[in-house]
């Protein structure tokens, strides 16, 4: 019963001056409209230039890194255990690039309940024969279902059909870059020579654009059986495994437990791109910090028209407490007064803020770097929903507490006796 | 059970600022139940700090007040604006309704404040009251569109919605010309009368203080 008065009194009391209660919410509004593009519009443009490394980038990756071993013999030795042993210029000796027993270890992971996915990468140096000059670039051997299903290999197929190069035999996917080096259409044939010397004909199904330059210039895809060819190797012969977790976050501990179980190096994505989770981190926190400077510009203009409605209220807060209304009941009715701006204000700002999301992200965006993009990217993460209307009520509320302090503890006698 | 339903003892008060300046001293008194009672004195006596006093919203002085038996001295300021919901009404020189407010939500307030009824009997009641003292076709107006006897006649079925036990007045007839300040008069007397209501009003008026049926006059803060 008293809340619902309490209720009532804050309505009326905000209606008799609605145009400043309006002023008061449009600030809200905007602040949190503001708030919510900016957040999502920066957001949107993390996840794009993350995704540009990110998407294509295994959660985790297995392979043989070539570096000398760190059990050198004489550590082994009983006579030297209890030695410091010095060794010096110690090299890499003959490390098999090939992941031992990849078979074994691909079906232990697909089965492990963590991994969303893993494909097999077969990756080799080769040079690009051009008439009389040899280009370097790299032939990553790939299983073009997996990679498409888990990497999203087909965006980046530009020109041509990505699964040809599973189908068609000895074929390829030219980097873009590294096809107008060559002066390659689709259907030429591209010489390349293996540093082993052999020297194959590969037929050019695609492009590859990846949105970096320098991939573009050097990377082309084949498929496995292909690139296993140029080599000479058997059918069981890969490089790399590389694996897409469930959650991303689990990378570092699985890594650490493949490398443990399948004698292997494991790298997770956290470690091998650990620049681009600071760069959004910086990005994320530059549009927090400006959205939530907004908001606290809306709460002193809050601020300051709460403070005039209690000058202008003086006679009705002391008649209210001449008749009955206790102090902390004068000081709810004012909070309930700003929340109400702050409630009204956010659930504007919330729907104005998704919709300039909707206009930038139709707001044509055509870039030769991200064939995918056609328009601006934006992120509609209810968490900034959520953080905005959390935001919106927690100044608001600050707002009114001082003025709502302030309405409490005016002293009824001196009101009426003033005049 | 005792007839008396407010009683002053040894009530002291002094304004400390700039100076220590003594504006009431050993006032003490008591109102029985259904008495009519009007305080005189000069300006500056000290009749209105008095009221205030007595109607607990000024809470600074020396001494004890008894509303209904009860000890109001050092209770909380929730506990005695609820005592002055329930027990205490008041019609003041400037008439004080909310301007946001219909007549009808203004009387209904400290109704609906005190929760005693529903808000069906609440309006009920208010619009017996308005009744009572004739307008009623106000109900629905915005508080500020009346004019000033009508406003003085609006707070007093506000001071009436809750049956309090006492009705305190401040000049209730200070701010209006002849006619409505003898309207006022025969309200209050009726209520003295016939609905044995009791009334404490501070006045200067004299004509309005004799036909009252007690007058406690005033000076320099003692009661002579």
């Amino acid at each position: 019963m008293n809340s619902k008065l309490i209720f009532s009194i804050a309505k009326s009391l905000l209606l008799a001056r609605w145009r400043q209660t309006l002023v008061a919410a449009v600030g809200v509004t905007f602040s949190i409209a503001m708030f919510i593009t900016l957040l999502g519009f920066m957001n949107g443009l993390n996840d794009l230039l993350d995704g540009l490394i990110l998407n294509r980038t295994p959660h985790v990756r297995l392979y043989n890194e070539i570096k000398p071993s760190e059990n050198q013999p004489v550590n082994a030795a009983a006579a030297y255990k209890h030695s410091y042993n010095f060794i010096r210029s110690v090299k890499a000796g003959v490390t098999r690039q090939e992941i031992y027993n990849s078979g074994p270890i691909m079906q232990a992971v697909k089965n492990d309940p963590r991994v969303f996915g893993a494909a097999p990468k077969l990756t080799i140096q080769v040079f690009y024969t051009e008439g009389t000059i040899d280009i370097t670039g790299v032939i990553n051997g790939v299983d073009v279902e997996e990679e498409m299903r888990l990497f999203n290999f087909q965006d980046y197929v530009t020109a041509g059909d990505a699964i040809d190069v599973q189908q068609v035999a000895n074929s390829i996917i030219l980097g873009k870059g590294l096809a107008e080096i060559l002066v390659a259409d689709i259907g030429d044939v591209v010489q390349v020579t293996t540093a082993q010397g052999e020297r194959f004909p590969l037929k050019v199904v695609g492009y590859f654009q990846s949105g970096v330059q320098e991939i573009d210039k050097v990377q082309s895809y084949a498929s496995i059986a292909t690139t296993q060819k140029l080599l000479g190797k058997p059918k069981s012969y890969i490089t790399d495994i590389q694996i897409k977790l469930h959650n991303l976050e689990e990378a570092p501990a699985v890594a650490a437990a493949y490398a443990q179980l399948f004698q292997v190096d494991a790298e997770d994505i956290q470690t091998a791109n650990a620049q681009f989770e600071t760069g959004s981190n910086v990005r994320s926190l530059i549009s927090y910090a400006v959205g939530i400077t907004l908001l606290i510009v809306a709460g002193f203009g809050i601020f300051n028209i709460l403070n005039m409605m209690i000058y202008e209220k003086m006679d009705s807060i002391a008649i209210l407490k001449a008749t009955g209304f206790s102090g902390s009941d004068v000081n709810r009715i004012f909070l309930v007064i700003a929340l109400s701006i702050g409630f009204f204000g956010g659930i504007v700002g919330l729907l104005f803020g998704f919709l300039f999301s909707v206009v930038i992200d139709n707001i044509p965006f055509n870039t030769a770097a991200l064939p995918t993009i056609k328009t601006y990217p934006v992120n509609y993460s209810p968490v900034f929903y959520f953080i905005g209307g959390f935001f919106s009520l927690i100044t608001t509320y600050f707002a009114g507490f001082f003025p709502a302090r302030k309405a409490s503890r005016i002293d009824p006698v001196e009101i009426i006796r003033g005049k | 059970m005792s007839n008396i339903i407010l009683e002053a003892k040894q009530i002291n008060k002094a304004f400390h600022d700039p100076v220590t300046v003594q504006v009431l001293s050993d006032i003490t008194f008591s109102v029985d139940k259904g008495e009519f009672v009007s305080v005189i004195g000069k300006s500056g006596c000290g009749k209105s700090t008095l009221l205030y006093i007595l109607s607990t919203m000024d809470t600074d002085y020396q001494g004890e007040l008894y509303i209904d038996d009860e000890l109001m001295t050092g209770r909380s300021d929730v506990e005695l604006a609820r005592i002055r919901n329930e027990k205490i009404g008041f019609v003041f020189q400037f008439h004080y309704l909310l301007n946001e407010f219909s007549v009808l939500q203004n009387v209904m307030l400290p109704g609906l404040k005190l929760g005693k009824y529903s808000e069906q009997e609440v309006e009920h009641r208010a619009l017996e009251r308005l009744k009572m003292l004739g307008i009623e076709h106000l109900a629905q107006k915005t508080a500020y569109r009346i004019s000033g006897g009508e406003k003085q006649r609006v707070a007093i079925a506000r001071a009436l919605i809750n049956d309090p036990h006492i009705i305190m007045g401040d000049e209730p007839t200070g701010n209006l010309d002849v006619k409505n300040s003898d309207m006022v008069f025969d309200i209050f007397k009726e209520l003295a009368e016939v609905h044995n209501q009791t009334l404490l009003i501070v006045t200067h008026d004299q004509s309005f203080a004799q036909n009252s049926g007690r007058i406690i006059e005033m000076e320099d803060g003692r009661i002579i």
